[in-house]
């Protein structure tokens, strides 16, 4: 196999778990709201991922288990930030170490039992194409359903009504209240659904790669997701090129290495964080940015 | 400003909950099986610090095990504390300090990373006694501080024949987290113990620069699969990914730290275990006795096949190892009881041919702990500075 087909195998299942949270990080800031807790929420849905899977022996519940767990980390947030006022990034933070300690608590029994990870449902014909087709097309369903989720995301806030409701309670929250549409419930909802979505990107980890529960098995990669949307200048296909040239860099460690090649390691372990940052910076050079007018007030030490 | 003593409180809160998180989880189990007020003098309270979850089927849960024993078999005589997911930075000063505070007198420093924060709580302590598990000290030892640990390289090289013995393609896989001493032995010892059943066996390593990210354990996994491994080995602190990532893709696995045959029967080959309760014991009892400065503790100590204490035993056979091939390893292991004999016995060498162990000597434990470079057979490269 060559080596990009190699890089390939390897990386996309990592770059998925990484683009869910990215994508939902996305909805929840396009409305307005930063939410560091994305980790927490990885974390939540990774852990009862795993425990409903062992539980019912179906992963599909995981994987819904890890929707609603992602979504109540986001609704904790979204409750604080919209309801209480509460600092976007102190929240956050909170929601972040409370998921950690209680995802380490309440997943101990669980570290060392494993399940097996959802089966890849090879695709007839395009997962032939020589080099890239078994990578891209002899996945798990949450990678297939990944590729249909950027499209429908860039779609949804560009070109629909609820779309552009979301993206104007970023910008102008008063012009939303004006028009008939209440911001705090907006931004209730896009923080939810979004803190949903990284519960998913954790259920990819846990049980679409790994099969397991290990205690702070995201290692920070709910933070990648926030600086790859900020980076990638909030708009959806920043975030798919980010995401995927994070796991691609990732993986490219591993497979570098497998090969025998010899390369500096700590400069491969840099590298998936200093590749991401410079080619979204250079990326985003074209274009406008899209980054939500309220986004400013709310990250500022003015308000 | 309002908004902001809110923010502080929030946070403060948060993390009251992690402290409290992490209290819960580290406190023991069944932490107090003494009565330490009617018991004033003959009762020792030992610290164990774990890195990891003391449920990983791996490197943590066999330090737990060994924990449990001890506060088994001593009964009244000791009181066991125990902390895991101890980060290897000032946390480990800190809970080291807590259990001093809880009247803790030997704590066991078990992670590898702990070992500077070990040594020098030691030195600011002189009324505690400090071990560190795996460490080595190359200089003089405060009267209060110990490291120890097993020639592992010499069960991890009976697994690499097992991987030698088995493998089709002759190409075997080791997934390892830094290239520390210990663990370049581990993967040399792994590969001149594949040869000597299959001396076309070479070995593709990769590292994690983790000792437990499941996500790079099973990027890893993937990427040698591609180059045609059919047989893993690793030195992680958790095995399950390994295993399980392994186990997907119908291979074979070794295991280290942990016996975790159950966790796949039909491709577990072999693997090296920890039985730490014996040497956990007798420390304590040097301590105890007033035994312990100037003894064999209070120095760099290492068990042994050769000397009958290695506290790194072989792991069971799993169901595919035929008869005969665990009949080979079983007369290697007893060959390696003989005293001065060891895996590391020269000629040996260097992926470069330069030579590691001379012909006809026998690498001592502080010669391994000096080496740096990977054996004639194993494909790949040490991370370099």
């Amino acid at each position: 196999m060559n080596i990009v087909g190699e890089v390939l195998t390897t990386a996309i299942p990592g770059s998925v778990a990484l683009l869910y949270p990215s994508l939902g990080e996305l909805i929840s800031e396009r409305s307005g709201v930063t939410n560091l807790g994305t980790e927490g929420a990885m974390l939540a849905g990774a852990l009862s991922g795993v425990a409903v899977t062992i539980a019912t022996g179906n992963p599909w519940l995981g994987v819904l288990a890890s929707l609603v767990a992602g979504a109540a980390c986001g609704a904790l947030h979204a409750g604080a930030v919209v309801w209480r006022r509460a600092n976007q990034l102190a929240s956050g933070l909170v929601v972040w170490f409370l998921a950690l300690g209680v995802t380490s608590v309440l997943g101990s029994p669980l570290n060392g039992q494993v399940i097996d990870p959802l089966p890849a449902v090879r695709i007839p014909g395009l997962a032939d194409i020589p080099g890239v087709g078994p990578a891209l097309f002899d996945q798990n369903p949450l990678v297939y359903l990944a590729y249909v989720a950027v499209p429908a995301l860039w779609f949804f806030i560009t070109y629909t009504r609820p779309g552009l409701t979301l993206r104007a309670t970023g910008e102008r929250p008063a012009v939303v209240f004006a028009s008939g549409s209440h911001p705090s419930v907006i931004r209730f909802a896009a923080v939810t659904v979004g803190s949903a979505l990284a519960g998913l990107g954790g259920a990819q980890l846990s049980i679409g790669i790994v099969g397991n529960w290990s205690d702070d098995m995201t290692n920070g990669y709910g933070f990648v997701a926030v600086a790859v949307v900020i980076f990638a200048r909030w708009s959806p296909i920043g975030v798919l090129i980010g995401s995927y040239l994070f796991g691609a860099a990732l993986a490219v460690s591993s497979v570098v290495q497998a090969n025998g090649i010899a390369v500096n390691q700590y400069l491969l372990d840099a590298l998936p964080y200093a590749i991401t940052i410079v080619v979204l910076v250079i990326v985003s050079g074209f274009g406008r940015s899209n980054a939500p007018e309220s986004q400013r007030d709310a990250l500022s030490e003015t308000q | 400003m309002h908004k902001r003593t809110r923010a502080a409180i929030a946070m403060m809160t948060a993390a009251a909950t992690l402290a409290l998180a992490a209290c819960s989880s580290s406190t023991p189990g069944g932490g107090s099986s003494s009565s330490p007020a009617t018991a004033a003098g003959s009762t020792t309270t030992v610290g164990f610090i774990m890195v990891g979850s003391t449920d990983d089927a791996g490197y943590n849960e066999a330090v737990s095990d060994g924990a449990k024993a001890v506060e088994k078999d001593l009964g009244t005589s000791v009181k066991v504390i125990t902390a895991d997911q101890i980060p290897e930075n000032d946390s480990v000063t800190q809970t080291m300090q807590a259990m001093v505070s809880q009247g803790a007198k030997i704590i066991f420093a078990t992670s590898y990373g702990y070992f500077k924060y070990a040594l020098a709580f030691a030195k600011a302590h002189p009324d505690v006694t400090v071990l560190h598990q795996g460490g080595f000290l190359d200089g003089t030892f405060p009267a209060n501080f110990g490291t120890y640990w097993g020639q592992a390289y010499d069960p991890v090289g009976l697994g690499g024949m097992a991987a030698g013995g088995v493998t089709q393609t002759n190409k075997l896989g080791f997934i390892y987290a830094f290239p520390i001493a210990q663990t370049i032995a581990n993967i040399d010892a792994f590969e001149l113990g594949a040869q000597k059943l299959n001396p076309a066996a070479q070995t593709y390593v990769v590292n994690t620069s983790s000792w437990c990210d499941p996500l790079k354990q099973k990027q890893a996994v993937t990427a040698l699969l591609d180059q045609g491994v059919d047989v893993f080995s690793q030195h992680q602190d958790c095995q399950s990914t390994v295993i399980q990532a392994v186990k997907s893709a119908g291979k074979k696995i070794v295991g280290y730290h942990y016996d975790a045959a159950a966790l796949y029967p039909d491709g577990w080959l072999t693997g090296s275990a920890w039985n730490w309760a014996p040497i956990y014991e007798k420390i304590i009892g040097a301590v105890q006795a007033g035994t312990f400065t100037g003894g064999i503790y209070n120095a760099n100590w290492t068990g042994s096949f050769a000397t009958g204490d290695n506290p790194l035993e072989l792991a069971s056979f799993g169901t595919s190892v035929s008869a005969d091939l665990q009949a080979k390893i079983k007369a290697e292991q007893a060959a390696l009881t003989k005293a001065g004999s060891s895996i590391f016995t020269g000629p040996i060498y260097c992926q470069d041919g330069t030579v590691l162990v001379a012909a006809g000597k026998v690498a001592t434990y502080a010669d391994t702990n000096s080496f740096s470079c990977l054996v004639k057979g194993v494909v790949g490269t040490l991370p370099s500075n």
